[in-house]
């Protein structure tokens, strides 16, 4: 199997997806010639020609609206929103339009879009490149969510979504996309060609929405998380030595909750981790759905380490980031109650 | 010498208010007949004047004139009549259903009525419409039983959308007619997506969409011509200008020192105005737009110019915001009286007909009031089963809306 990163694997669960279905168009700003601005659609506008993979105006509304005037033609578009934190303008065709259409049509309209939305911080982008507005989308029914952490997940995550008849949002962490990334921005970056989830089948595969992995067992603590927190999470355990058992959700909607309540019934402890802000962040939803199937199974309260409150600062990014050191200090603290 | 005294913010101010006389006579209304009518293929750089002309057909005496004079027969303008007339009759039987408390609210599209029905007719029966909530008679003109209409008005057990949508939202993706958001104007960029995707097809299909004045200063009305010019998109943009968003006047909408029309100027796609209250420059003005979108000529925007003689809604009232009796005054009449007098003028039709036919409409549509009311009324309480409530939020439930099903018992 070839190493991939993870843009080279988004890439080819698109190249895979329009080999396969001509109703598959892709857009977005810059994604056409230029092949995006991460060059997640490299070689697609090449391969599959112009009106298959194409640039839009700046405009993430009318991206969605246009997604979703195909969508209801039988076209299944998948579109870049460029930065997580430039879909606002496009929040009422996603909340109001895609993610209702079904609802309000009784069926006889649905929007089988896929919005990739490149994500997180870590990256030095300010606080109009660094965001992770997941728990927005998350709180609006009619849409799923996904977030992959690795290679392998994001091409056969993103190819179910593709396949999926409901709108999806595909959120793909930023500082992930060259390597995993532990936390440490001080240390040298590794590469994906060395880490196991790194290896990606060239052909398609699909890995069903919906569905958690256990990155690593184990008996103490179960640690939820997501996206580039996965890492930070199991560097944490590795440095703190605390036998954590890692989830990484990959679906946030719909959630995995059988092998949350799995977990967490086993080990009696939780630690909820992600990088977006607190206050009403999906740890917030997570949480309460842990003290509602696991109450009885606690010995500690659940902790959560997350981005503060504040908006991403661009050179205080690293005491914004919920890094290994503050994920640690959560697992030492369930382990001391 | 420029003044430079404080000046204050402008507030632009509609013509009358409630007390006053409305000055309709300002109003610029050129002859019927005036304006040319280029070839489809013409460059929309050398057009520029139409959007601050005002297309009309039918003259002081009834007869059709100049070169927008489409070539229909006295049938087709008779299924036109019928369906303008069904539609008011349709209408006023579901105001009266809601007067009643048979449901909570209802739309009229009084006055307007030559917008939706004279365009269904000019496009083709497969062509996409993207409408907003005063088109019902794009429905009416396709033929879509009338029965399915009432029966989502009430959201009773024969309600498609299992009482889901507030009333008049329609939904029939068998009659080509998109499912009417409450979000304004969200339609318009659908359109263009959807008639993007038509073009990428290949499909010879075009599609329409219907935006109110006051709805077009939303950003995806500009979205909407946008992408509709960079892709070329087989796409009839309507802007339904009936003066009124509510309360607001279509000054504030951004019309006072223009005209919608014109916004198409700055797209490069023709830009059309016309008198909406004119069947047959309705149809001329729709029949040339769909024309150049299906020849792979472009985009092309409509002004409608009318006059919203109802109440927006059954929620509001505008004998607070408007003179009483401005809809009278309008000046370019009414849709349904000025196609009649031109068909009598035809001698292709007479009083004696009209008086028949308007019993006949009034008597079917009663009847099937009363079929729909068989089925069930909003006061008597819902229809659809209450798990009902979980269903296509997603094409398969996922495990969370199911214990809440559970929760509620259902």
């Amino acid at each position: 199997m070839p190493a991939m990163n993870m843009i080279q694997a988004v890439n080819s669960a698109m190249d895979t997806m329009l080999a396969r279905n001509p109703d598959i168009v892709i857009f977005g700003e810059d994604v056409g010639y230029f092949g995006g601005v991460f060059r997640a659609t490299e070689g697609l506008q090449r391969k599959y020609g112009l009106e298959r993979t194409f640039d839009t105006p700046i405009a993430e509304a009318g991206i969605l609206g246009v997604a979703v005037g195909m969508g209801a033609y039988g076209l299944r578009p998948v579109v870049e929103i460029q930065f997580a934190d430039y879909i606002y303008p496009a929040l009422d065709q996603l909340v109001s339009e895609a993610a209702r259409l079904r609802y309000r049509s009784a069926g006889e309209f649905i929007s089988p879009l896929t919005v990739r939305v490149p994500c997180g911080g870590g990256i030095f982008g300010g606080q109009t490149h660094s965001q992770s507005p997941e728990g927005i989308f998350t709180h609006v029914c009619g849409l799923k969510t996904v977030i992959p952490s690795n290679p392998y997940d994001a091409k056969g995550l993103l190819i179910s979504a593709i396949e999926d008849d409901d709108p999806v949002l595909f959120f793909e962490p930023k500082r992930l996309y060259n390597g995993p990334f532990d936390g440490h921005p001080e240390r040298p970056a590794t590469i994906w060609a060395n880490h196991p989830r790194g290896e990606v089948p060239e052909d398609y595969y699909a890995i069903p929405l919906g569905k958690a992995a256990i990155v690593r067992p184990g008996r103490d603590v179960t640690v939820l998380a997501y996206g580039t927190m996965v890492h930070v999470a199991e560097a944490a355990a590795a440095e703190t030595g605390i036998d954590a058992e890692i989830l990484d959700l990959r679906t946030l909607l719909p959630l995995d909750i059988d092998a949350v309540v799995a977990s967490v019934s086993k080990t009696g402890r939780c630690v909820i981790v992600h990088e977006a802000t607190r206050t009403s962040g999906f740890g917030a939803e997570l949480a309460a759905l842990v003290q509602e199937h696991c109450f009885y199974h606690l010995e500690a309260p659940i902790q959560r380490v997350t981005g503060w409150d504040t908006p991403y600062p661009y050179s205080l990014e690293w005491h914004y980031f919920p890094g290994p050191g503050r994920v640690g200090d959560a697992l030492r603290k369930v382990m001391e109650a | 010498m420029r003044n430079t005294a404080p000046h204050g913010l402008h507030v632009p101010p509609p013509k009358a208010r409630p007390g006053e006389v409305s000055a309709f006579s300002a109003l610029a209304i050129p002859p019927a007949g005036s304006v040319r009518c280029p070839d489809i293929a013409v460059d929309p750089r050398d057009i520029r004047d139409l959007p601050y002309e005002l297309i009309r057909v039918l003259d002081e005496d009834h007869h059709a004139v100049g070169p927008w004079a489409p070539a229909v027969s006295p049938d087709l303008l008779r299924r036109g009549l019928r369906a303008m007339m069904l539609t008011r009759a349709y209408d006023e039987r579901m105001l009266k259903a809601q007067r009643q408390g048979k449901t909570s609210f209802y739309v009229k599209c009084t006055g307007e009525e030559a917008v939706a029905v004279a365009q269904a007719l000019a496009l083709r029966a497969d062509d996409m419409c993207f409408p907003t909530y005063r088109q019902q008679g794009l429905l009416i003109t396709r033929g879509w039983p009338i029965l399915d209409m009432m029966c989502q008005v009430f959201a009773n057990t024969r309600d498609r959308l299992k009482g889901r949508q507030l009333p008049v939202m329609y939904s029939s993706r068998e009659a080509g007619f998109f499912s009417i958001s409450g979000n304004l104007a969200t339609q318009t960029s659908q359109a263009v997506g959807w008639a993007m995707a038509a073009a990428y097809k290949n499909d010879p299909r075009i599609a329409a969409t219907w935006v109110g004045d006051g709805a077009s200063a939303e950003g995806d009305f500009h979205h909407a011509l946008t992408f509709a010019t960079v892709y070329q998109a087989p796409v009839v943009l309507n802007l339904v200008n009936n003066q009124w968003a509510i309360s607001s006047f279509q000054g504030i909408a951004g019309g006072e020192k223009t005209t919608f029309a014109a916004r198409a100027i700055g797209f490069a796609m023709p830009g059309l105005r016309v008198d909406g209250n004119d069947f047959l420059a309705v149809y001329a003005v729709t029949a040339w737009a769909a024309e150049r979108a299906r020849a792979g000529l472009g985009p092309t925007l409509i002004e409608l110019f009318t006059y919203r003689a109802s109440a927006h809604s059954t929620s509001d009232d505008p004998s607070k915001y408007r003179p009483a009796d401005e809809a009278a005054r309008w000046p370019l009449g009414d849709p349904i009286d000025r196609l009649k007098n031109h068909l009598i003028a035809l001698g292709e039709w007479s009083e004696d007909r009209d008086r028949a036919l308007q019993e006949e409409l009034t008597q079917m549509v009663a009847d099937t009031a009363k079929e729909a009311e068989s089925y069930g009324t909003l006061d008597k309480g819902a229809a659809p089963s209450v798990k009902t409530m979980f269903e296509d939020v997603y094409k398969e439930m996922p495990w969370h809306l199911r214990r809440q099903r559970q929760e509620l018992g259902v």
